[in-house]
């Protein structure tokens, strides 16, 4: 981002003109400026506000973290929300970790496969199973959530991961086959002829050649899924009860209480739970965006 | 390759049919089914729908129109979020989005706006109930600092101002999304459009109405059905902060489904509201729905 000047045609031009024209671009591009960074000023103050928070004990949080007469930062808050007495996070973030890598992966391997069969393969429904997903994907959660509590508790998997991961899964389907298919539809058909010529299986040619040219769309998956799955509060409040397995999210939710809420732990339990979520998005911040600009609905 | 093969492609589809159909699909169907349920499983019509509307929690829109304080029900707390929501977080985004593209540290700026989109939104609801705080709230001391100390309160303590106290809130958390998309969308525009319209001497105004606008239009359309299925979805915030309290002045579809469902243990109920904001979804998603398929 650099700061452009309308380029002056000197020689044309009086002195007096030119300094005219140079303060007038001025008094604009220090207005955008100006407005810019404080704007974003407000979008940082909350997250600054939280970080004070976290380091500061109660007396001085509610005094104002912005104000510095006493000072005294510790990791008390810290140290309290990691050992909570009712949601710990030592036990939740482990949890959420738990939870997250399995239901990251599993989709995305489910639909590659289904993607790739969508773009590559003409078959009789084809277009209407796909009609049918750009559909699913509009779906909000409560929409499924009463019969699954049905069913995972019929079946054993109420209060067990394996049927969180199932459903984190299956509701990630939709829009990572769309988005995939898009992706897989403009990868050149050709090598894969190749080497269909050369005797390669359908999946050897799925897993060798077009799931390593994927792998820029994968990476956008993953991370989208990840901060998706690591976020989710609604399903994992129906589908998890027990204490010692909550997720960070419900830890986190449980933890401000009606009154009195000491704002120390709660603010450092805060800065945990993000830090995953705001270190996948520093880290492929690209691939991030791109996910999420694709137009992929969900949720 | 043999595109007119079956067995390949199902095959391949199998794993992705098999957990839609269990997991989605027949979860769905079931849920419309319920709805027509009473809590002994027999079958009673709209009854479900009846009681959903009868509820004030749901439908209580006199308050409203007496002008005076919320609750007025979940299905118009939703209409009043879309209302002020969308507009805002839609000027915020495209403003951030034309600002940035020419300052220094935009790309950093950006990050910073775009985190609300990153955090879980149970640890959004904490910020805004932290900043809304009467003594350790950023707002309340900015109140203080432009002189309007007398104002100050917990914003989010208090039927008359919890609602739009979140709605304002969920405006900063929302806004990085718009941002994004408007500054994707901002980089598509070909350079040369600009400079043609600026030798024919059309106006910055102008070239803003004429060019980036209409250039903008499919940016646009997937920010309004975003964010609108975003507002109707509203459910992790209102939960961390008041439950949809206090008295049902934050209630939303989203946290009254879940309520009914899981805390009254009424099922019907619960299923006929869980219906009703997937029907309102499919309304907005309508149009882009279309576009995709088309594509």
């Amino acid at each position: 981002m650099k700061l452009k000047l309308p380029e002056l045609k000197l020689s044309k031009l009086k002195p007096s003109e030119i300094v005219a024209r140079l303060l007038k671009v001025k008094k604009t591009t220090i207005l955008v400026h100006v407005l810019a960074w404080g704007l974003s000023f407000v979008w940082i103050l909350p997250f600054l506000g939280v970080f004070m928070a976290s380091i500061r004990p109660l007396p001085e949080i509610l005094n104002g973290w912005w104000n510095f007469e006493v000072f005294n930062p510790n990791l008390e808050g810290y140290i309290g929300a990691w050992n909570h007495p009712s949601a710990p996070l030592s036990t939740a973030l482990v949890n959420s970790i738990i939870v997250t890598i399995p239901s990251t992966a599993l989709p995305i391997l489910v639909a590659a496969l289904g993607a790739y069969s969508f773009s590559r393969f003409r078959f009789p429904t084809r277009d209407f199973l796909f009609f049918v997903l750009v559909l699913l994907q509009t779906i909000p959660q409560q929409m499924v959530i009463i019969p699954l509590f049905k069913i995972m508790s019929d079946i054993g998997l109420w209060n067990n991961y394996l049927g969180l991961v199932l459903v984190h899964t299956a509701f990630a389907l939709p829009w990572q086959i769309f988005f995939l298919r898009n992706f897989f539809s403009v990868l050149p058909v050709e090598i894969e002829e190749a080497a269909r010529i050369d005797g390669a299986s359908y999946l050897k040619i799925f897993y060798r050649i077009v799931l390593p040219l994927t792998l820029p769309a994968l990476a956008s998956l993953t991370a989208l899924q990840f901060v998706w799955v690591w976020n989710d509060f609604f399903f994992a409040i129906v589908l998890i009860s027990s204490p010692e397995m909550k997720l960070a999210t419900q830890a986190v939710a449980a933890m401000p209480g009606r009154y009195n809420i000491n704002w120390n732990v709660v603010s450092a339990a805060s800065i945990l739970v993000m830090l995953i979520p705001i270190a996948i998005y520093a880290l492929m911040q690209r691939y991030y965006v791109k996910g999420l600009v694709a137009g992929a609905v969900k949720g | 390759m043999n595109l007119r093969q079956t067995k390949i492609p199902l095959f391949f589809l199998a794993p992705t049919i098999l957990l839609l159909t269990l997991f989605v699909i027949f979860p769905v169907v079931n849920t419309v089914y319920i709805s027509f349920l009473d809590e002994d499983d027999a079958f009673v019509g709209t009854a479900n729908y009846e009681k959903m509307f009868s509820k004030r929690d749901f439908w209580n829109p006199s308050n409203l129109i007496e002008g005076k304080a919320p609750p007025y029900g979940a299905l118009v707390h939703n209409g009043i979020w879309i209302v002020l929501h969308l507009p805002l977080s839609l000027f915020f985004g495209l403003l951030l989005a034309l600002l940035l593209r020419d300052v220094k540290g935009g790309a950093i700026i950006k990050s910073v706006v775009f985190l609300g989109m990153v955090i879980p939104m149970t640890v959004g609801g904490i910020l805004l109930r932290f900043v809304y705080n009467d003594k350790a709230g950023i707002v309340n001391e900015f109140l203080r600092v432009i002189g309007l100390g007398d104002l100050t309160r917990t914003w989010t303590a208090y039927p008359q101002t919890i609602l739009l106290a979140l709605i304002l809130g969920t405006v900063w958390i929302w806004t990085g999304f718009s941002m994004i998309v408007y500054s994707a969308g901002l980089e598509g525009i070909p350079k040369e459009l600009f400079e043609a319209a600026k030798i024919d001497g059309a106006s910055r105004w102008r070239r803003f109405w004429r060019i980036t606008v209409p250039m903008l239009r499919p940016a646009t359309i997937i920010v309004i059905t975003m964010t609108l299925l975003w507002e109707l979805k509203i459910f992790d915030i209102v939960w961390v902060i008041q439950q949809g309290g206090p008295g049902g002045a934050s209630m939303v579809m989203a946290l009254m489904m879940y309520l009914e469902a899981f805390l009254n243990r009424s099922f019907g109920t619960a299923a006929a509201i869980a219906t009703m904001l997937t029907v309102l979804t499919f309304g907005f998603a309508a149009y882009m729905v279309y576009r995709m398929v088309k594509e």
